[in-house]
């Protein structure tokens, strides 16, 4: 590891004007990507600014009934916080399913978001990555590649958005909050993250020295249940093979409200828009569960190792779907 | 303000190029002063400058639990935090689990059950499930809690609930049946979980 210094911030504004006078510097959340990035040495920052002690640890009501959910928010504790439990499920199970206990007391709200992709040539400094570094290639795609996108990927970089949470805040609709040099903006998390393009260094929207500062939940869809479910090698502590998540909604046998989300499959959480046309108004029945997901799917451009992927995601969804929909049979 | 490494009494501005500063960490309830390069991790910090060799380096990438520590009554890895981001914060290792002569319920469970075998991962082992016990009095749900568990009731400490807390911890030897009815034991021991973290988990 290359030495560094260290800032512990006092305010968000001290700590984005410190971002802004030293390049290459990075905000130091619960660490558990960063630290480890660093003992590898794909990341060597010259500084590190500490925002952990920030007052940005809180979850808030918001007055239209949603919540703010604070960037330094530990993933256990939201995962335990009774609002998320009873009133966004979907977003505590996919936290729950992520990680280990050590690792979600650590790792923060924004880290989770902000974390980098774990293919195994991105990690690896002796090998090639455009995403490492620009313009060195991607081994990946001829490379070991079962765990690595199946959609959106390009030429230049196959790797996966790990983050479970991600994929629930997809579907939530939620959005986060920006603080850079230039003021506040607002992106919504299906807008955040990218896909690699011919510009795989860049993960997600946000700028050089932007803080991510809050994650904002609209309110609850009154009425729609949500899950997320996912497919991983062993039953725990792993990453996603393939998940989902799901907001439904059904009145009368008729899908109303409809939101799907898959992970483990692209650079970023997949919306599944093309999907959700299929749901909406459609009776709630397996046979348009299968037909939504297929119409997701057929966007897929499996590699060489991991077609598996697509089918998994599909049975999921299916699966995750025609429990919600039956409230009676499921669980 | 120009980035910094100020020391723990906050006075003094250092040059950006600084990789030391000094802090206070409170390891098993003695408070001490330290400088350390910006560098070192916790695990490496108990290790080499307080000859805690309990929690060990095992993969040093967060992936095997046997740097398993307490900061602040919560369980954590020991080998991913910077020591320098920890100022104030108090750390229990497996040398502050006993009371005296007298071994915390989690450890005289683990030695009726002959939970380990080579025993390298058990101070990890010990040191989550202290974590566990805690979390899962304070209503902590898991992958495996039911959705429909009252949020703010304290959760059952099954054998499903315990494999799945504890699976950040790993044993090559394979003691895992042994760890998990060690760990019911003393979850099931009065003052099991009253002791086990040290400090009341914040929700």
């Amino acid at each position: 590891m290359k030495p560094f210094g260290y800032l512990r911030a006092t305010s968000v504004e001290e700590a984005v004007r410190a971002a802004a006078g030293r390049p290459g510097a990075r905000f130091l959340g619960g660490g558990t990507n960063l630290v480890d990035l660093m003992k590898l040495g794909v990341e060597a920052p010259p500084l590190l600014i500490d925002v952990t002690r920030l007052p940005l640890a809180d979850i808030e009501e918001l007055p239209d009934g949603g919540l703010r959910i604070g960037a330094m928010v530990r993933n256990s504790d939201l995962a335990a916080a009774v609002a998320v439990r009873e009133r966004y499920p979907v977003l505590s199970q996919a936290l729950l399913a992520g990680a280990s206990g050590q690792l979600r007391n650590t790792a923060t709200t924004g880290g989770n978001l902000l974390q980098r992709t774990r293919c195994l040539y991105f990690q690896d400094t002796t090998k090639p990555c455009n995403k490492r570094s620009p313009g060195t290639g991607c081994p990946a795609r001829d490379g070991v590649h079962r765990d690595l996108a199946v959609l959106g990927h390009s030429a230049h970089c196959v790797a996966t958005q790990p983050s479970d949470l991600a994929v629930a805040l997809a579907a939530l609709d939620a959005e986060v909050q920006l603080h850079g040099p230039d003021g506040e903006r607002t992106v919504a998390v299906t807008d955040f993250h990218r896909l690699p393009g011919d510009r795989p260094e860049q993960d997600t929207v946000i700028r050089p020295g932007e803080l991510l500062t809050a994650v904002r939940l609209p309110p609850a869809a009154p009425g729609a249940r949500s899950r997320y479910r996912k497919a991983r090698d062993r039953a725990s502590f792993a990453f996603a093979l393939a998940s989902v998540a799901a907001v439904l909604e059904v009145r009368d046998g008729v899908v109303g409200r409809a939101a799907l989300a898959f992970g483990g499959l692209a650079h970023r959480p997949w919306r599944a828009r093309a999907a959700e046309e299929v749901l909406h108004g459609a009776p709630a029945t397996e046979d348009t569960f299968a037909r939504a997901a297929d119409a997701e799917l057929a966007a897929a451009r499996p590699l060489r190792d991991n077609a598996f992927k697509v089918e998994l995601a599909r049975n999921l969804a299916v699966s995750v779907l025609t429990g919600l929909a039956s409230p009676a049979a499921d669980r | 303000m120009e980035p910094t490494s100020p020391p723990a009494d906050g006075g003094g501005a250092a040059p950006a190029a600084e990789s030391r500063s000094e802090l206070v960490l409170h390891v098993n309830d003695v408070a001490y002063t330290v400088t350390v390069d910006h560098r070192t991790t916790v695990l490496d910090l108990l290790r080499e400058h307080f000859g805690l060799t309990g929690a060990k380096k095992g993969c040093d990438h967060g992936q095997c639990g046997a740097c398993t520590v307490l900061v602040d009554g919560r369980r954590a890895n020991s080998c991913l935090l910077l020591a320098v981001a920890q100022d104030g914060r108090r750390l229990t290792t497996v040398e502050g689990l006993a009371e005296g002569e007298r071994l915390h319920p989690l450890q005289e469970a683990f030695l009726d059950r002959d939970a380990f075998q080579c025993g390298y991962c058990t101070p990890g082992q010990l040191c989550s499930a202290a974590g566990v016990l805690a979390e899962a009095a304070d209503g902590f749900p898991s992958h495996v809690t039911p959705a429909t568990a009252d949020p703010t009731a304290p959760v059952a400490l099954t054998a499903d609930e315990i494999r799945e807390r504890m699976s950040g911890n790993l044993c090559r030897c394979g003691a895992y049946p042994r760890i998990v009815e060690a760990v019911a034991d003393a979850g099931a021991r009065p003052g099991g979980t009253a002791r086990s973290a040290g400090q009341e988990v914040a929700r």
